[in-house]
């Protein structure tokens, strides 16, 4: 690769890299992110590879992998350019026709997207309702980017951001800038990126100062920032040398966990890549400005995603949080002024200096602007990766994006915010998603994790689940925060095993709002979250499991039981076929019996019931005592 | 020099100062567990928590661990401190019911019952020992390892430790675990110094000049014998 040595040569390479592109040449892009390859994506890359070398199509089908497209129903998948068909759920010998196919210009009808609500074949991607309900500056970016090849990145208009603040030569407008596009951080707590940055350069030099990127996402069911730093890794290098540019930082970190060993290659790819184009290094680009950023991996603790804790975690310590003051800014890591931003507020950074700041800020809401990426996961129709503008309401996401329930019962809640986060009910989907409504509601925004329940979901049971995930993931070191979640994971365990008194409800409220009250880092001061909107919301739930000592999501074990109304049941026998432990038995045409002592309780007898058997609901749920 | 205010009083205080010195340099009373002077601040134990700012935006923040801010108010026995440090030493009994300390503590501040099932934990994690290793026997034998419940204190690979000189600093400061002392199964005691019935520190002429906490010693009294 050859070195850059001016700002003219970055643009001069962008110009011959737009010019060298054929905008009419059919490019098949497979989305092969982490999720893309669990589903297949590399068997279809070779196919596709084989395909048009075989049959000398190099100079016709162009083929380019990409990171994650955002839609993980649909994966693996592949978007034919220019005219951007969507073909979902490819197999191997599909992909061999869509080669032929692609190479003379047409397009296989029987292999488009099925609209599940109008049964309607829809061609192009941006017709698909997942995808036409969004709006997606970042995530879009990923399908135009070959990770691996920086040159992508740069005809896409990659750098030039970086070379836009370079030949200003003003860090304070880049400040000014960031401020003016009220960019608050994508990692959950929401504070101003400009004001932190400002904070970071008003600081001393010293020993020098430091850039963070925090991409220890430890969200069960959340995956954005994976995405991204799969997806795009050179935006990220772009937003910290803009970053270390405005705030006169000299080192950059990059702080990702080992469990996503793609994101570290394609990121170690990309340094490499930045270093060797004069992008990344000493004198960059020949102005004599210095940056360079190494990778730390984490151990996969979920509360080194705290700023402390994770300052810990790079210096080769304990991964435990502190007290603040002092700030990160004013004390980080080693000592020096340390500024710490999520990878999706990294990522932001180069669209607002592109695009300006006024035109950033016109997306979303006045007090939280610009898009945000929320992985919908749960009982919906679509899961997958979506960007919305910040004030769009949680009804919108679910209900057209994400294409409603995915089984016949109703959505109950949406979990946001991840375990720190709280449940959101159905009756309030008309709520705004910003920073401040969420808040309201006692949720948070957090990373963005969005998980939907429907009425097969327990309440209680999701407060337990995530009350595990903290007992098992608090650092330990704060007495409140460690001992805290256990004893409400114990009070919520006796819920939902029967042992439950209304005087465990006034407990675990009590000690919830202890433990948020007087925890040291935001892991504590959030894991009562879970508990206290579920109590606030679902509390008819929480009494109906002490009183009736009945589960009526048929979730927790202990407090429900199945029986077979005689009167109903045909004896067609298929539970009888679809129990494992035999605890179902009869003959044919003649009701059946379930022994109690033998079922444990799968469930498999009540949905084949309900779903296909003739009698329809002659299995029911009952509470156990 | 600060000047905040603590309880409604004005008090001037040295740069760097935290609020529990501050408080006590006011003869106001904070207790704590994992605080001692000549150790660095841990804020491990939360009983310290003091409310500061002003409402509705007040906060609760260890005051072992916060320093003195310019015009800071502080309130140290607020209702919604003492309701905090009331759960605090409501738990701390229920995983720890012989400590001494703990008991007193918890009858100091009328806590009455305990609503969770008892355990017998023995050791409150407040890290005193571990700091005490460290930063004044300089020796760091013994450290944290494990996260959340599985979080507890030992020597690396639990083997006996070539560093510790049995010195018997961590057993002195320990708030909760007198029981470790005349523990009956020296192998699970940290240093298992309590249960040496040979005098280690006469072996070892290197640590002649020992500094040694524990009185009685076990090994002195045989010696005297």
């Amino acid at each position: 690769m050859e070195r850059l040595n001016s700002i003219e040569q970055l643009q001069a390479l962008e110009q011959r890299m737009s010019a060298d592109r054929d905008p009419h040449l059919p490019v098949i892009v497979i989305s092969a992110g982490t999720c893309g390859q669990a589903s297949g994506a590399n068997d279809l890359i070779r196919i596709a590879k084989r395909e048009i070398l075989a049959h000398g199509l190099v100079d016709t089908v162009g083929l380019r992998v990409t990171g994650c497209h955002g839609f993980c129903q649909a994966e693996p998948s592949a978007l034919v350019e220019p005219d951007g068909t969507f073909y979902p759920r490819l197999g191997i010998k599909e992909m061999a026709r869509l080669v032929q196919a692609v190479s003379r210009g047409e397009v296989l009808e029987e292999l488009l997207w099925r609209d599940p609500k109008t049964r309607r074949r829809v061609r192009k991607q941006s017709d698909i309702a997942f995808f036409r309900n969004q709006t997606r500056t970042i995530l879009s970016r990923n399908e135009r980017i070959d990770p691996i090849r920086v040159y992508t990145y740069i005809q896409d208009g990659g750098y030039s951001a970086l070379g836009k603040v370079l030949w200003t030569g003003d860090a304070r407008r880049v400040i000014e800038e960031v401020k003016a596009s009220r960019l608050r951080g994508r990692g959950g707590a929401g504070f101003p990126t400009g004001q932190k940055w400002e904070l970071l350069a008003n600081q001393k030099n010293g020993r020098g100062k430091i850039l963070v990127c925090n991409a220890d996402e430890g969200d069960p069911g959340a995956y954005m920032d994976r995405s991204v730093l799969e997806g795009n890794p050179h935006s990220i290098i772009e937003g910290m040398l803009i970053g270390a540019y405005a705030t006169g930082a000299n080192e950059g970190v990059v702080y990702v966990r080992t469990e996503y060993p793609l994101a570290i290659k394609h990121l170690v790819i990309a340094l490499r890549q930045a270093r060797e184009l004069g992008l990344l290094g000493n004198n960059i680009l020949g102005t004599g400005f210095s940056f360079d950023i190494d990778i730390v991996k984490g151990a996969g603790a979920f509360v080194c995603g705290e700023e402390t804790a994770l300052m810990r975690s790079i210096e080769g310590e304990r991964g435990e949080p502190r007290q603040r003051p002092p700030y990160p800014v004013q004390k980080g890591i080693d000592g020096k002024p340390t500024a710490i931003n999520n990878v999706e507020t990294w990522a932001n950074v180069p669209i607002i200096i592109s695009r300006g700041a006024a035109a950033f800020a016109q997306i979303g809401t006045p007090g939280s602007t610009g898009t945000k990426i929320f992985s919908l996961v749960g009982k919906v129709k679509n899961t997958g990766l979506v960007e919305v503008p910040m004030g769009v309401t949680i009804g919108e996401i679910v209900n057209e994006i994400g294409g409603g329930p995915s089984g016949r019962s109703e959505i109950k809640a949406v979990q946001t915010g991840g375990p720190s986060g709280g449940c959101i009910p159905a009756s309030m989907f008309d709520l705004p998603i910003d920073y401040e409504s969420l808040a309201e509601a006692g949720s948070i925004m957090g990373s963005g994790g969005m998980i939907v329940t429907d009425q097969n979901t327990c309440m209680v049971d999701v407060a337990k689940y995530f009350m595990k995930f903290l007992k098992d993931e608090s650092c330990g070191k704060c007495f409140t925060c460690r001992k805290g979640t256990q004893r409400m994971w114990e009070l919520l365990d006796d819920i939902t095993t029967g042992h439950g008194t209304l005087q465990h409800l006034d407990l675990l409220e009590e000690l919830a709002l202890v433990v948020k009250d007087t925890s040291m880092c935001g892991l504590g001061q959030t894991a009562a979250t879970p508990v206290l909107t579920t109590l606030r919301y679902f509390r008819e739930e929480f009494v109906t499991h002490i009183e009736r000592k009945y589960c009526p999501a048929t979730v927790c074990r202990d407090l429900f039981a199945y029986r077979v109304i005689a009167e109903k049941c045909t004896g067609c026998g298929l539970c009888v076929k679809v129990c494992p432990t035999g605890a179902l038995t009869g003959p044919k045409k003649e009701p059946h019996n379930l022994d109690d002592s033998k079922c444990i309780k799968c469930r498999a007898c009540y949905e084949i019931c309900n779903f296909d058997a003739i009698a329809g609901d002659a299995i029911i749920a009952v509470p156990a005592r | 020099m600060i000047t905040l205010t603590m309880n409604g009083l004005p008090v001037m205080v040295e740069a760097g100062t935290t609020l529990l010195e501050a408080a006590r340099y006011l003869g106001i009373e904070i207790p704590t567990l994992c605080h001692m002077d000549g150790l660095s601040p841990y804020g491990a134990c939360r009983l310290c928590v003091v409310e500061i700012g002003d409402a509705p935006n007040s906060k609760l923040v260890s005051a072992c661990t916060y320093p003195a801010v310019e015009g800071l108010k502080v309130r140290t026995g607020s209702s919604r401190v003492m309701r905090a440090r009331r759960m605090v030493l409501e738990l701390l009994l229920a995983s720890c019911p012989q400590s001494k300390i703990i008991q007193d503590l918890a009858s100091a501040h009328d806590v009455r019952r305990q609503r969770f099932r008892q355990e017998h934990e023995d050791c409150i994690l407040c890290g005193l020992c571990v700091r005490m290793c460290a930063e004044q026997m300089m020796a760091k034998a013994i450290g944290f390892r494990g996260r959340g419940e599985h979080r507890s204190i030992g020597t690396p690979f639990d083997v006996a430790s070539e560093v510790c000189r049995l010195c018997g600093g961590c057993m002195y400061v320990c708030p909760a675990c007198q029981l470790r002392c005349t523990y009956n199964e020296p192998e699970k005691a940290i240093c298992g110094a309590c249960a040496n019935l040979r005098a280690p520190c006469l072996e070892k002429p290197k640590f002649d000049d020992l500094m040694c906490y524990m009185a009685p010693c076990v090994a002195c009294e045989i010696r005297q014998e």
